[in-house]
């Protein structure tokens, strides 16, 4: 068998999938939270070189670097908030994140 | 590389030049309030400056490689934009003084944030949308967050963030769909590749503009994607929340246009449908919701989401006029949330501020002006004629009836009159209800910005005020939408 555009972009599909479901029904902490997103992000990834790769076009590995690198600030303004967060509250867990009713 | 690119991108550089200079200047001056006032008034030059940078230009030029377009439509929005950004910074000084947060850092997020947005604006490319886009994110999750021991603020940061950065997901998870099925980031060779007949049932094209239409709607807060909005609005120091109802919301509205009428034309049938959805939820949420509200600051976050809502039914109209209707109601609403917050920045009391609707009651028989200032905005936020308010329902209105959209303009109407209860009722706090304690006398600058806004939704009606939005935003509007 091999293995072509379709198994890439289901494995995206699926890390995609189980970050929204992470930051969702999870219940524990914001870090996970944080994990989830990066997972999310990752697998943009995967489908942007996965399309580069099989269109033979470049921009999407460009687009890919691009996403690293803003992944990387975004995860850490979401730690030093979490760490601001954490000073005040004493706590990092979801369901105390609820000063406020939405 | 041709010296006139960089005369192209004037706004943007002098922008981001000014933002590194202001942060050195920060951190190499001694004492924490001073620098902290010098650097916002610095950064309010430098906004202008960017601002008749702006003006200055003309034509229509598109660099790097297609990704970066300047027209009358990037000109209009991003003058709107810096004015707006201008006039927050403006109000921060009283306030941020008083929490102990006058410092330097903020005005340089500020501008950070704003170089992100005429960047979102000008946006021509997937990549640049993307990276405009988060410059803009990243700085305001900063600034959500910036009364750092108040654990509101920081919760407001954090909700602002996790939301954000989820909508970032999945607006990129679109942008790689689409980028898939047409080969390209550019918005041109997308709509090329989108007009193919084969293209009108492709699963890959539709997942990727349903994806990046809900990153968008984030980011405008529109139903279904605003529940952040409250919390944040609420959370976020009061400056900061007039900032974020302005400006950010203008230039994700600007990249929601030109995304849907440059990049997908040629599926038009499938994003209005959506756009129609977004639009009806954002009216009937944001009026059936505010109406249980007693903070201020949330009713005007629930304000924001339904005029999010109305200003959509131009897009839904997807025609010149419909598009001219957009960019009008965003110049009004702009107008009018900046004086509502000015006024909300204006509410204090033996040196503390407060933010419940009761605290309004009988104003009028202690502070006449105030009070009739704040009358003023809210009549024109409920749409009252010969208010501004009015005009930019009736240039969204107009257009959408003329493209046959009934259902949606009827819904459109009745939403906006329930949504008049919410705001006819502060009037009658204010006018009718026993007087509470009166507010300590306004700052000169926050009263400047109040009695500014509510000179342009009075004067609106005027050729020479309206007249001139109104032309300018039709000239803007027709280089995005070829006539049909």
């Amino acid at each position: 068998m091999t293995i072509g555009l379709g198994h890439y972009l289901v494995v995206a599909a699926c890390l995609f999938t189980l970050g929204i479901f992470g930051i969702f029904l999870n219940r524990k902490n914001v870090i996970v939270i944080l994990l989830s997103i990066e997972l999310m992000l990752l697998a943009v990834n995967i489908n942007l070189v996965a399309f580069s790769h099989f269109n033979g076009d470049l921009v999407g590995q460009v687009f890919a670097l691009f996403v690293l690198t803003v992944a990387a600030a975004e995860s850490a303004i979401g730690l030093a908030i979490m760490v601001v967060y954490f000073r005040n509250r004493g706590s990092i867990a979801v369901e105390d994140i609820n000063m406020m009713k939405g | 590389m041709d010296s006139s690119v960089l005369y192209v991108i004037l706004p943007e550089l002098i922008l981001a030049l000014g933002a590194i200079s202001l942060l050195m200047i920060g951190v190499f001056s001694p004492n924490g309030e001073t620098s902290g006032r010098n650097v916002t008034w610095l950064a309010i030059a430098v906004l202008v400056a960017a601002a008749v940078a702006v003006f200055e230009g003309s034509g229509s030029s598109t660099i790097f490689g297609g990704a970066f377009v300047s027209d009358s439509f990037t000109r209009f929005l991003k003058i709107v934009i810096l004015i707006g950004a201008a006039l927050t910074l403006l109000m921060t000084f009283d306030s941020f003084s008083r929490a102990k947060l006058l410092l330097f850092e903020y005005p340089v997020l500020v501008l950070l944030a704003t170089l992100g947005m005429l960047m979102m604006v000008s946006a021509n490319d997937l990549i640049a949308l993307y990276l405009g886009l988060e410059l803009q994110s990243l700085a305001l999750y900063v600034v959500a967050a910036f009364k750092r021991d108040d654990v509101k603020s920081s919760e407001a940061g954090l909700k602002y963030f996790v939301l954000g950065a989820l909508s970032s997901g999945m607006l990129l998870y679109g942008a790689s769909m689409l980028y898939g099925v047409t080969g390209s980031t550019s918005y041109a060779t997308i709509a090329a590749a989108a007009k193919m007949p084969e293209m009108a049932t492709n699963i890959g094209l539709t997942f990727g503009l349903v994806f990046v239409l809900v990153g968008l709607a984030f980011k405008v807060a529109a139903v279904p994607f605003h529940m952040w909005t409250p919390d944040v609005y609420q959370g976020a120091p009061t400056p900061v929340t007039a900032f974020f109802a302005g400006a950010p919301k203008i230039a994700a509205m600007a990249l929601l246009l030109r995304f849907t009428q440059a990049a997908l034309p040629g599926v038009s049938s499938q994003w209005e449908q959506i756009i129609i959805f977004v639009s009806i939820a954002s009216m009937a949420l944001g009026s059936f919701a505010a109406i249980g509200q007693t903070n201020i600051k949330r009713l005007l976050a629930y304000s924001s989401i339904g005029n999010v809502g109305f200003a959509l039914i131009g897009l839904a109209a997807n025609n010149t006029e419909g598009t001219a209707g957009v960019l009008i109601y965003l110049v009004i609403y702009v107008a009018m949330t900046l004086g509502a917050f000015a006024c909300v920045l204006a509410m204090q009391r033996n040196g503390r501020f407060v933010e419940s609707i009761s605290d309004l009651s009988g104003l009028a028989k202690t502070n006449l002006t105030f009070a009739t200032i704040l009358a003023v905005l809210m009549f024109s936020l409920a749409g009252i004629p010969p208010l501004a308010g009015f005009w930019a329902k009736w240039y969204v209105f107009l257009p959408a009836i003329k493209a046959g959209l009934y259902p949606l303009s009827v819904i459109g109407v009745v939403t906006s009159v329930v949504g008049a209860y919410y705001y006819l009722r502060v009037v009658k706090i204010m006018f009718f209800d026993e007087p509470a304690e009166g507010f300590s006398p306004t700052e000169g600058r926050t009263f400047a910005v109040m009695a500014l806004s509510a000179a342009f939704v009075v004067a609106f009606v005027l050729p020479f005020v309206g007249g001139t939005v109104v032309d300018a935003a039709t000239a803007a509007a027709s280089v995005l939408v070829p006539a049909h």
